[in-house]
């Protein structure tokens, strides 16, 4: 997304569309909405199931930035989730921390993200694309195995949070705001990324790693840039959420479900583009939230999510938005060329035109 | 030595397969060289040591006089060396302007890492090349909607972007059709009297002895001939190596391939 | 002293079954270019084949393998067909990995809705005997363990080096465009061969099942382990798998002498130590750059 239109082979900076002006317009509405979101919506329920929401944007959107941009696909940030988490808690009690000087130990959870992932991907990233995700798995299991094992974790039980005096009736908007807060930077982050040479380069190498070497993209350091910025907010979601649900243990904190699910938002929204991972977390983990309070027992959503992840994969490859942009820009096309006056543009400009205005 | 690129003896095996052994090429700065010999005889092997892709079990290769035997793809590329490949390595899910501000991007001096990718001048200068080889219309379109012709233009156009001193292009006219030929070979010239020297890889014998002087035969891995194309033309040497020796077999099937080869 | 032989001999013979597990894995990869996380799972499967045979229909589960090869066999084919043949792109790989992890997750749920969630286990009468040699216990199981595995893999060698499907194989390891070229059926050739990858989960779950008391959740470790082993050994390589079962499984059970508690960090260590020094694995195959 280079952000510059084309028209007729020059190159135009700066000019603004139309489309640009709609999109700047719903994103502006969005935000209003999710800002004045807690204070309509006051049932806690409701407002719960938002924060939860909001944490896997964030996570989606971060995992997205790296795995997303650069293809290399990461299994493991679970590994970020569950340091945050665990973190924050040893904190919190070792330093006698209560009510809201907690959320203070976020940030620091998040530079303890950052600090773990540059021997996670100085490690992991020398590799092929299939062993990277293997080795993700790998040390994945190697954290959760080290949360059972030492004493500091708690063990199998894990580590409780100190019960919150926020009043009653607007506990859960501190962690709303905050859980938005993360979410909002992260996708903006996101796009500076996408728009920047920064993220040029990771995008050749998704494409092409050999030859963008050969010209010159210093790989290792630009993979473990974005492998060490993705899981910063992870980190910081991860800590907010101990101290939300007030307990983590090694099979919640570190859960292989929640990696294949920010995979699943990812790819159902369009891997690889700045709004996807928004738009596959906000219609999967509602939905997730939903069926789970809807049917009571079993594992039937298992076996749901596994269904809707293969139909996902096969039916919709690109995700959501990709393949919307192209329908939509194929049918503006159509009417285009049909209509009086049709403009002199090659079809393949305005479909990726159009898919880069989404993108 | 006013040799600009320079490999020497220069040998390389695959397995049991001895790709190349003892091969010697010389450019001089300001030719268009070509390079050419039947399948097999070790061309693009040579390219991909001299320019990184490959390591050379022995032989050194020289850029104006300095050893850059074995350095990285990126080493070469930054010392002005520029190649194209044979089945065109774009970047397929970017635009054809963003392969061509990847191509320039480790010129930018920008400190700021989230700056916009590609300032002005590098946008600007991204154009005039692709206008330089006739597709700035489609720089918004991705590069995988470009078609086979196209891309081969692109690639040249963002090897263009670096700079470079010499061009190694590795069959520039491969499948495309005969007007674009003469328009890429056209294009060489131009760059050519700007002061780019060339090492061409090409089947086309046409183009060879149509654009290129030294040109240079391989086979079997050794360079078995060298010079004007007219003397190469003629050399008995060249054409025992297309068309093979007493084997009746052989002839038949080098017979074809010289014919294909346009012999 | 005896106890360190001990623990050799355990993981010698317990190594032997990962490694059949393992080769299974890595044969999937090596033909088609896919991590089959599922493999975990389907182990587990097949140990709840064996549970359901042998505690509910009284078949001893050794006989039942007559019955849980072939229908893993299937299963496999199965998947192949179903799943991993629609993918296409060029990003197949990453898709493919997500995709067995949606078909593992679907079997393990189906695993918890049908079983439920408490461990079960069943105990042939020679899971628990043991031969007695030279100071040694051998337990039957581990001995038919690896007489299974050693069976299994030698008839994979066989079938690899022998056949001329196994040839189809190894040139579509080699090659997969080249091996359409000279008239190899590779659609064919990819569905075979994840059946077989996935059948020889079917002796390896029963032996699990007969040695250990497991549940869904036993898939994750199984899985941890299997791709540990795989890219230890290197990803393709059913020797290398073989070599990195044992010695990681015999790793295992001499750390366990000392550190019940972290013996299984062992096999992640040792992974991690040899990914640093040689980043293809012991025997993998060999990889120009990362890509």
């Amino acid at each position: 997304m280079s952000g510059s239109t084309v028209s007729g082979g020059t190159v135009s900076g700066g000019t603004v569309s139309a489309g640009t002006v709609t999109r700047l317009t719903a994103i502006a509405a969005l935000l209003a909405f999710a800002v004045a979101f807690p204070l309509v919506f006051t049932n806690p329920a409701v407002t719960t199931d938002a924060i939860y929401t909001l944490i896997f944007v964030a996570w989606a959107a971060a995992w997205n930035t790296f795995s997303g941009y650069s293809g290399y696909l990461s299994l493991g940030h679970a590994v970020f989730f569950g340091s945050g988490a665990y973190f924050t808690a040893i904190a919190t009690h070792d330093w006698g921390l209560t009510g809201s000087q907690v959320f203070w130990l976020l940030p620091l959870a998040g530079l303890l993200g950052g600090v773990i992932a540059v021997p996670f991907g100085l490690f992991a990233l020398r590799v092929r694309r299939h062993t990277f995700v293997v080795i993700t798995i790998a040390v994945f299991f190697i954290f959760q195995l080290t949360a059972y094992n030492l004493a500091v974790t708690g063990g199998t039980s894990g580590l409780l949070a100190p019960t919150i005096n926020f009043a009653t009736a607007t506990y859960n908007n501190p962690f709303y705001y905050i859980a938005l807060g993360i979410a909002v930077g992260t996708v903006l982050i996101s796009w500076l990324i996408r728009r920047s040479r920064f993220g040029l380069q990771l995008r050749a190498i998704r494409d092409d790693e050999d030859r963008a070497r050969g010209l010159g993209v210093r790989a290792m350091r630009v993979k473990l840039s974005a492998f060490v910025f993705s899981a910063v907010p992870v980190a910081m979601v991860g800590g907010l959420w101990w101290y939300f649900i007030t307990l983590v243990d090694p099979s919640s904190g570190f859960d292989p479900l929640n990696d294949v699910a920010v995979a699943l938002m990812a790819f159902l929204g369009g891997l690889g583009t700045v709004s996807g991972p928004v738009l596959g977390a906000l219609i999967i983990e509602p939905s997730y939230l939903y069926f789970q309070q809807q049917v009571s027992a079993g594992y039937f959503f298992w076996i749901l999510y596994g269904v809707l992840f293969l139909v996902v994969i096969l039916v919709l490859p690109r995700g959501v938005i990709p393949t919307a942009a192209e329908w939509i820009g194929n049918r503006r096309d159509r009417r285009r060329r049909n209509g009086a006056g049709a403009e002199d543009r090659p079809p393949a400009t305005t479909v990726t035109g159009r898919a880069k205005e989404l993108a | 030595m006013s040799s600009l690129l320079h490999a020497e003896a220069v040998s390389k095996a695959f397995g049991g397969v001895q790709a190349l052994s003892g091969a010697t090429i010389d450019v001089e700065r300001g030719a268009i060289a070509g390079l050419i010999g039947p399948n097999g005889s070790g061309k693009t092997t040579l390219f991909n040591i001299i320019t990184g892709y490959a390591r050379a079990d022995s032989g050194k290769v020289f850029l104006d006089g300095k050893a850059i035997t074995n350095a990285r793809p990126e080493r070469v590329f930054g010392l002005g060396i520029a190649r194209t490949f044979q089945l065109t390595r774009i970047f397929p899910s970017m635009t054809v302007l963003e392969n061509m501000l990847i191509a320039g991007q480790h010129k930018e001096r920008s400190s700021n890492p989230l700056a916009r990718a590609g300032g002005s001048a590098s946008r600007r200068h991204a154009m005039e090349l692709l206008d330089f080889v006739g597709i700035a219309s489609h720089a918004a379109a991705l590069a995988q909607t470009l078609s086979y012709g196209q891309r081969k233009l692109l690639e040249l156009a963002y090897v263009l972007v670096a700079d470079p001193e010499i061009l190694l292009l590795d069959e520039p006219a491969g499948g495309v059709n005969p007007s674009l030929i003469n328009t890429i070979a056209g294009k060489i010239r131009e760059l050519n009297a700007a002061g780019k020297t060339f090492l061409i890889v090409e089947h086309n014998m046409d183009f060879v002895m149509g654009l290129c002087d030294p040109v240079m035969v391989l086979d079997y891995g050794t360079v078995i001939a060298s010079g004007p194309p007219e003397q190469v033309r003629n050399d008995p040497k060249v054409l025992d190596a297309y068309l093979g020796t007493d084997d009746e077999d052989d002839e038949v099937e080098d017979g074809e391939e010289a014919s294909r080869a346009g012999i | 002293m005896a106890r360190f032989l001990q623990a050799v001999t355990d993981g010698i013979l317990g190594g032997a079954v990962y490694a059949l597990m393992a080769a299974g894995l890595t044969l999937i990869f090596g033909v088609m270019d896919i991590i089959n996380i599922a493999q975990g799972i389907l182990v587990v499967l097949a140990a709840y084949l064996s549970y359901a045979l042998s505690v509910h229909l009284h078949i001893d589960p050794l006989l039942g393998l007559l019955i849980t090869v072939p229908a893993m066999f299937v299963l496999g084919i199965a998947i192949e067909w179903a799943f991993m043949r629609r993918l296409r792109g060029r990003e197949r790989v990453a898709m493919s990995l997500l995709v067995s992890y949606a078909v593992a997750v679907i079997i393990e749920g189906a695993l918890y809705q049908i079983f439920g969630s408490t461990p079960v286990g069943y105990l042939p009468s020679y899971a628990v005997a043991s031969v007695h040699i030279l100071g040694f216990y051998l337990p039957y199981i581990y001995l038919i363990g690896f007489g299974l595995a050693a069976v299994a893999l030698a008839a994979i060698y066989l079938m690899l080096y022998r056949t001329k499907f196994g040839r189809s194989v190894r040139a579509t390891m080699q090659d997969r465009v080249a091996a359409r070229l000279v008239g190899i059926n590779v659609d064919r050739v990819a569905a075979l061969t994840f059946g077989i990858g996935v059948a020889v989960t079917a002796a390896g779950g029963m032996v699990f099942g007969a040695t250990n008391t497991f549940n869904p959740d036993s898939g994750y470790d199984l899985i941890s382990r299997l791709l540990s082993i795989v890219i230890l050994g290197g990803l393709g390589s059913i020797a290398g798998a073989l070599a990195a079962a044992l010695f990681m499984v015999t790793a295992e059970e001499i750390v366990n002498i000392w550190q019940p508690t972290w013996a299984t960090a062992v096999y992640y260590a040792v992974l991690v130590i040899v990914l640093l020094v040689r980043p293809t694995g012991l025997l993998g195959k060999r990889e120009a750059r990362a890509q």
